[in-house]
């Protein structure tokens, strides 16, 4: 058990692309979270920009929400892109 | 008898690799295994610019030695490196004080480098003043927050700061070979070193709550000449025990 609380690390890998969660480092607080998790998870050139952000902080959808806030989905098809023609003159869909 | 530039070599590449040493003896340690992470990558980064050094050593004296024979072929007393870094890690504090009293010095150093006459020496500054730097943000860092964090931290920072403050007069200390090499254009004014160093340390112990300690009396110099303290040998030994004990051995 660790005394120093967890953070979440984000790692944007290039320049146009999102963060994208890659872990978890122990830090007393954010600027040497920064620094372990810049040893960590950039160390191989990996990134460009790094996030952290105190696990305690984040919200997060319980597992016995699963069916109220997920499933309804389900049954409205027109969400999806595939009931959609694309016109030919769009590339890069 | 050895060249100003192979002694300047040397130095500056035992420097490092001791540092590293104690470093890597450090490891698991640590209050947490993340500070294990970073020490390692800071010893990698150290281990690296010696390789360099070594390498650069081995060229210019043309007797056809590796890298490796300088790192595990020499005995203590051919080590040219500071008092400073073979300090032992008496704890945490100790670990970064003298981690923070190295770097403030390293990346004045490197940066200084990078426009040696010294192509080489130039090349391996430009490199290792990024590490430096990044070392410094680490050890910086730490001093802050041991230095202003509770009464123990403070205790053990002050502690650590006044064990080492008399081994830092033997960083800027001028003898032939730097006086050479600096007419030269290979290394740097060692009292613009100085003036860097003084700025980054005042400004860091004060952020810190830390008392800079009085000029030492005497100061505690001897390794640049390849004298060093008690527990050097032993430290040497045991970094070198498997390349002596398995002559020519790969891992």
């Amino acid at each position: 058990m660790s005394a120093w609380p967890l953070w979440e690390v984000f790692v944007r890998a290039r320049r146009g692309v999102s963060h994208v969660h890659a872990g978890t480092v122990h830090a007393p607080d954010a600027e040497i979270a920064l620094q372990n998790a810049r040893d960590l998870f950039t160390r191989r050139s990996e990134g460009v920009s790094l996030w952290v952000v105190r696990s305690s902080d984040i919200t997060a959808s319980s597992g016995d929400d699963r069916a109220s806030l997920f499933e309804p989905a389900e049954d409205k098809t027109f969400r999806h892109p595939s009931d959609f023609e694309l016109p030919d003159a769009v590339s890069h869909m | 008898m050895q060249t100003p530039l192979l002694t300047f070599i040397l130095r500056h590449g035992d420097r490092s690799l001791v540092l590293a040493q104690r470093l890597l003896e450090y490891i698991t340690r640590s209050p947490e295994i993340e500070e294990d992470m970073a020490l390692s990558n800071i010893a990698l980064d150290l281990i690296g610019q010696s390789r360099i050094l070594y390498t650069y050593a081995g060229e210019f004296e043309g007797l056809g030695h590796d890298e490796d024979h300088f790192a595990f072929q020499r005995d203590p007393g051919q080590f040219l490196s500071p008092i400073l870094v073979e300090r032992p890690n008496t704890d945490f504090a100790h670990v970064i004080v003298r981690q923070f009293l190295h770097d403030a010095y390293a990346v004045p150093l490197w940066t200084r480098l990078a426009v040696s006459s010294d192509t080489t020496l130039a090349g391996l500054g430009a490199k290792a003043s990024k590490e430096a730097a990044y070392h410094l943000r680490h050890s910086s860092a730490w001093v802050i927050r041991l230095g202003d964090g509770t009464e123990e931290s403070h205790d053990r920072a002050t502690s650590a700061l006044e064990a080492l403050w008399p081994c830092t007069e033997e960083l800027f200390e001028i003898d032939e070979i730097d006086a050479e090499l600096f007419t030269a254009g290979v290394s740097p004014d060692p009292t613009e070193l100085r003036a860097d160093w003084d700025r980054t340390v005042n400004e860091v112990l004060s952020t810190a709550t830390l008392a800079r300690p009085a000029p030492p009396a005497p100061a505690v110099t001897g390794g640049l000449s390849g004298l060093h303290e008690d527990d050097f040998d032993r430290l040497i030994d045991e970094m070198q025990e498997l390349a002596r004990a398995h002559p020519g051995v790969n891992w």
